[in-house]
């Protein structure tokens, strides 16, 4: 096909108008790494897993089959000495050690999970962003008073992180007494210094990068830089550790629960408490422990994978 | 020249970095000279470039004369203004008269913003602009001046290619309405087609607009392009500064002379034939410089006498001002270059004595 140059450069013009019109907008990072986050398999199936697993915690508890409280077993008189009966046609998951509905408790406790998950991961974020912002800003700009700040900041998390995770869970639930709260709350403690050093070393680096300089030469203040290029820039990684975290939370609130140290409301299921209670019946009926280990499992397996295809999105190096 | 026609007048410039060590308690164990007794002036509405290996401190000193790198000693005065002892609120607001280009304008604008909150930043610091729509007007005649396109507002600066980056860190300097610009090799991290284009960019600004340039840069063809005056820079400190000509044609100082002869001719017959100086070894650690001259340890023509022990002036010769003791000599051919062979430096306290790091071991042959 020939044409002649003049109806080639208008070919060639009404083809960049078209381009430029498609995509009038520029694309941010965050749209970018959503977009990359879509083409990862890893990514949909985390998604998928905690999309249904957060469907289940919220309008499962309504749609049960069984109250979760009710002891229809013992009711019935099917609890006996050394007997847990198995699933049925009505009760899928057969009955618990106090013959209330398995699978209404597992529907149930999802609820919790994921409060106590989520709330302890949002306590460490909170308390170790603030730590790591203040300590990273100041070290990154403050000068010689911010190395100051900086320091003490930092050996008080080196303390922290110098602890056993769960002995330092287990001290503070000892001294707040056993409760939900206290499990949400000494989870997220531990979580504190992960993200404390994660958002200042993140800041550290930003704040050296030339664009932080650019702004200096402008005349913007070193507060703003911070609040404006310095926090916003170091934030990706804290978001993935956080992701991560979740996964983490629920399986160290599931730990403080076997040890006792949780909700001491055993009527109230959660999957943690679920699991420490079916260890005395293992010999019985061992799926009793089966059921919340395996819910547990596959719900911290779609943090990961959602977690991990975040860090690859959000990743630079790998950005076009 | 009049008092009238400088715009930055430097005397005397030194920054040093303290070495830390210590685990709790920081100790400083010694000094990195990055620049070391520095004086130079720019004629405003001119251009000095200035040159130099890297790690010669001629970056640190661009730093320094913005006060984005707080001087260890010296005065840098702006128009008069003296900007070393200057409260950090008036400094900020000073900042709009002096603008800096970096040379890697990826990691010079945030990935977050896009251009117009790019160029809005600065506007809105220095309460440039009535509103929205004049910024916008400001904006877009800066666009028009660096010839980037109305799209590009709402761009982010991975959208771009290197030269319009480059464009986008240009508009950000220029659209405060500054005098000075300070441009950290604005060119090296471009390909040789965009360099051209972003070099002429700048010379055409400076035609527009009277802007006076301190452009830092190892390309030495860039600069002589460029510049009205050149300043060589060495291991801290100014060697040789002249007019751009007759820095090239007449280089009166040994390093300058070396790094002239490292400018290959693109002619064949005059390439084989011209003579050139190589120097050994490596540039001296700024930590622990060479006493006397500090170039004595690398240069063909030092002598037993004065270089080693006595630290060269700036002395004016002609038009150009040399820090060296025996240009005159080299220049009328008296003195002859020798050979030179590379020394070990080792840091002070560790290996042989100390006394071994200075001082070529062989003269060498001169009249």
């Amino acid at each position: 096909m020939t044409l002649s140059p003049g109806k080639k450069r208008e070919k060639i013009d009404r083809l960049s108008e078209l381009a430029a019109r498609d995509d009038e907008r520029g694309v941010s990072l965050w749209q970018e790494a959503f977009r990359r986050l879509r083409g990862n398999p890893a990514a949909i199936v985390g998604a998928v897993i905690l999309a249904l697993f957060v469907l289940v915690a919220v309008v499962g508890p309504f749609l049960v089959p069984y109250a979760a409280t009710d002891t229809i077993g013992i009711r019935e008189g099917l609890i006996k000495p050394g007997v847990i009966p198995g699933p049925t046609g009505d009760h899928w998951f057969g009955y618990d050690h106090q013959g209330r509905d398995e699978f209404s408790r597992m529907i149930v406790g999802a609820r919790q999970t994921l409060l106590v998950g989520v709330v302890s991961t949002l306590i460490g974020l909170a308390i170790g962003a603030l730590i790591g912002g203040v300590s990273g800003a100041a070290a990154g700009l403050g000068g010689r008073w911010g190395r100051w700040i900086d320091t003490t900041l930092m050996r008080f998390i080196d303390m922290l992180l110098a602890m056993p995770s769960l002995l330092l869970a287990v001290s503070i639930a000892a001294l707040l007494g056993a409760s939900l709260t206290t499990v949400m709350i000494a989870v997220g403690v531990v979580s504190v210094p992960v993200f404390a050093r994660l958002l200042r070393g993140s800041m550290i680096s930003q704040a050296n990068s030339d664009y932080v300089l650019a702004a200096t030469s402008l005349g913007v203040k070193k507060s703003k830089i911070a609040l404006t290029h310095v926090v916003p820039n170091s934030l990706a990684p804290v978001i993935v550790q956080a992701t991560l975290t979740l996964a983490t939370a629920i399986i160290e609130a599931a730990a403080l629960s076997f040890l006792g140290l949780g909700n001491p409301d055993t009527a109230v299921p959660e999957w943690g408490v679920m699991l420490a209670d079916a260890q005395q019946y293992l010999g019985i009926r061992p799926s009793l422990a089966i059921y919340p280990a395996v819910a547990i499992i596959i719900t911290a397996l779609g943090f990961t994978l959602l977690g991990e295809a975040m860090r690859e999105a959000l990743d630079p190096k790998l950005r076009k | 020249m009049s008092e009238n026609d400088i715009l930055v007048e430097v005397r005397d410039l030194k920054v040093h970095f303290p070495i830390k060590r210590g685990v709790l308690f920081d100790r400083v164990v010694g000094q990195v000279k990055a620049v070391d007794g520095v004086d130079l002036s720019i004629a405003r509405g001119k251009t000095y470039g200035l040159v130099g290996e890297s790690g010669c401190g001629k970056s640190t000193l661009g730093r320094a004369l913005l006060q984005l790198t707080p001087p260890t000693a010296g005065e840098v005065s702006f128009d008069g203004v003296e900007l070393t002892t200057l409260p950090s609120g008036k400094l900020r607001s000073m900042r709009r008269r002096m603008q800096m280009i970096f040379q890697d304008p990826m990691s010079s604008l945030d990935p977050r913003q896009n251009v117009e909150s790019i160029l809005t930043e600065g506007l809105q610091t220095h309460g440039i602009g009535t509103d929205r729509t004049d910024r916008r007007r400001i904006i877009g005649e800066t666009l028009d001046a660096v010839g980037l396109p109305r799209w590009a507002l709402s761009r982010y600066p991975h959208e771009f290619s290197g030269g319009q980056r480059q464009r986008i860190g240009i508009a950000r300097a220029l659209v405060l309405g500054p005098e000075l610009i300070v441009a950290d090799e604005p060119v090296s991290a471009l390909d040789v087609s965009i360099q051209a284009q972003v070099v002429n960019l700048l010379d055409e600004l400076q035609d527009s607009l009277g802007l006076t340039y301190l452009v830092i840069a190892h390309d030495l063809a860039v600069v002589r392009h460029i510049s009205d005056t050149v300043g060589v820079m060495y291991l801290g400190a100014l060697v040789e500064e002249a007019p751009s000509d007759r820095l090239y044609t007449e280089p009166l100082h040994p390093y300058t002379r070396a790094l002239m002869s490292a400018v290959p001719v693109p002619d064949p017959d005059v390439e084989d034939r011209r003579e050139r100086i190589l120097l050994a070894g490596d540039l001296p650690s700024p930590a622990n410089p060479p006493s006397g001259c500090r170039f004595h340890t690398r240069c063909p023509w030092a002598q037993p006498t004065r270089c080693a022990d006595e630290r060269p002036v700036l002395r004016d010769i002609g038009v150009s001002r040399v820090a060296c003791h025996f240009a005159e000599q080299i220049a009328s051919g008296e003195l002859r270059p020798h050979g030179v062979s590379a020394q070990i430096v080792r840091p002070e306290g560790e290996g042989d004595a100390p006394g071994v790091v200075s001082a070529p071991t062989e003269p060498g042959s001169y009249v």
